[in-house]
């Protein structure tokens, strides 16, 4: 009982909070048929040097356990299970980029990678996760700004 | 740009990894312990979507596949010699040790963890080795069970296991364990936690692959109990899978809860045609 009315304060302070601040709460993501996301999360620009603290992060981001990177010569032992990110922001468009950080499933049907902005429909989710995103709308703006840079 | 356009590119880039990844692992490279061969790669059973299963050692290190080809040098051997002497210490209430009745020593066990977990008739269930052990403790001994994924009973399972080195993996599938079995491999491919991701995803989409500095084996239950460098001890099966699951940000099942014995016999059945290598070595 006092477990659920906890929760329900948190999500009211969080709905405040996302009406506040004027982010897109995770299920009112607007996609299009290819799974691009034209609007911006937050209206707030990304911050890239936050953006590659969180691609780098283990417990953020962690892109590198799965994705290369020639851009971050530091950062050793790349994943190899998606697609290099070198030269990723001539390939995708902002909003395909955008779209696959957020739920990477609407562009790529059954991708293993995991979606960084849903918050809900998971299955045994880890009790401290529940009803979190990966990452905040902010981190996927950062992480996105992050991205385009990353033009060779 | 259309879906289908992005997604020939995606699987472009995912060739020319898969091969560049691919030269770095010797598929070729021979398990030899102590004399003996271990078949470390076979046709795939038919129920598989891959052609062949292959022992997760082929995708260590030179220097982590090299402590398993010596008895020596694999730490996992340590944690058998204190299960044999506690296969000598009488325990319980009937004043018994193991070897009071197993007059021939733990190789009267050769060739069972070959087919666990399997079918048990007069119990009715499905018993893997951990269940044996305790049958045997409680029923025999007098003697409190052993608790599932602690030492005492990793090291008994890896002197048990040991007695059956070599032999081929021959676990069945059908008859009374095949809803069991079905459980098992609905689990395996159903995607949980935060990261969304089944066994599946990793262990037959990606094995071979890098993740992060670690190479993806296919998950193979052949080689347990297997002593991890990351962790310095024995590891059971189940403890592996509850690992596998935090990591992924999902809630693990309970060690020996119905979801894992079913998981265990499903993921065991993968590897039929493999060698029984426990206790092998893995980081």
């Amino acid at each position: 009982m006092k477990n659920s009315m906890l929760l329900a304060v948190c999500a009211s302070v969080a709905t405040f909070a996302t009406v506040a601040t004027g982010q897109v709460a995770p299920s009112e993501v607007v996609f299009d048929k290819y799974g691009a996301v034209a609007a911006s999360l937050t209206g707030v620009a990304g911050d890239t040097a936050n953006g590659v603290a969180v691609f780098k992060d283990r417990k953020k981001g962690n892109c590198m356990a799965c994705h290369v990177n020639s851009a971050l010569p530091d950062m050793q032992f790349p994943g190899e299970i998606g697609p290099p990110l070198d030269g990723v922001a001539v390939r995708w468009t902002e909003a395909e980029l955008r779209g696959l950080l957020v739920n990477a499933k609407n562009t790529f049907d059954g991708t293993m990678m995991p979606a960084f902005y849903v918050d809900s429909g998971y299955t045994r989710i880890l009790a401290k996760f529940e009803g979190k995103p990966n990452l905040t709308a902010q981190e996927v703006e950062d992480v996105l700004a992050y991205l385009q840079t990353l033009s060779e | 740009m259309k879906k289908i356009t992005l997604s020939a590119t995606l699987a472009a880039g995912l060739a020319i990894f898969a091969g560049s990844a691919s030269a770095q692992v010797d598929l070729d490279a021979v398990l030899n312990v102590e004399g003996m061969d271990i078949t470390t790669r076979a046709p795939a059973a038919d129920f598989l979507d891959i052609d062949e299963v292959i022992s997760g050692w082929v995708y260590r290190t030179k220097e982590t596949q090299a402590l398993q080809m010596d008895d020596f040098e694999n730490p996992g051997m340590i944690f058998v010699d204190i299960a044999m002497d506690d296969w000598n210490t009488v325990d319980g209430s009937e004043g018994k040790s193991c070897a009071s009745c197993h007059t021939d020593g733990p190789a009267e066990f050769a060739g069972l963890r070959a087919e666990m977990p399997r079918w048990n008739e007069e119990k009715g269930s499905l018993f893997n080795m951990e269940d044996y052990i305790n049958l045997m403790r409680v029923e025999y001994m007098g003697a409190e069970p052993l608790k599932w994924a602690k030492p005492r009973m990793d090291a008994m399972v890896a002197l048990i296991s040991l007695q059956s080195r070599g032999d081929t993996i021959n676990v069945a599938i059908d008859g009374p364990v095949s809803d069991i079995w079905e459980q098992g491999q609905e689990l395996y491919f159903t995607r949980v936690g935060q990261l969304d991701m089944s066994c599946a995803n990793c262990h037959e989409d990606s094995y071979g692959l890098m993740i992060r500095a670690d190479r993806l084996s296919q998950g193979q239950s052949n080689g347990f109990p297997t002593y991890r460098l990351k962790n310095a001890k024995l590891n059971s099966i189940q403890a592996r899978f509850k690992g596998c699951m935090s990591n992924i940000r999902a809630e693990p099942y309970a060690i020996g809860s119905e979801e894992f014995r079913a998981l265990e016999l499903y993921v065991a059945s993968r590897g039929n045609g493999l060698s029984v290598e426990g206790p092998s070595v893995r980081n």
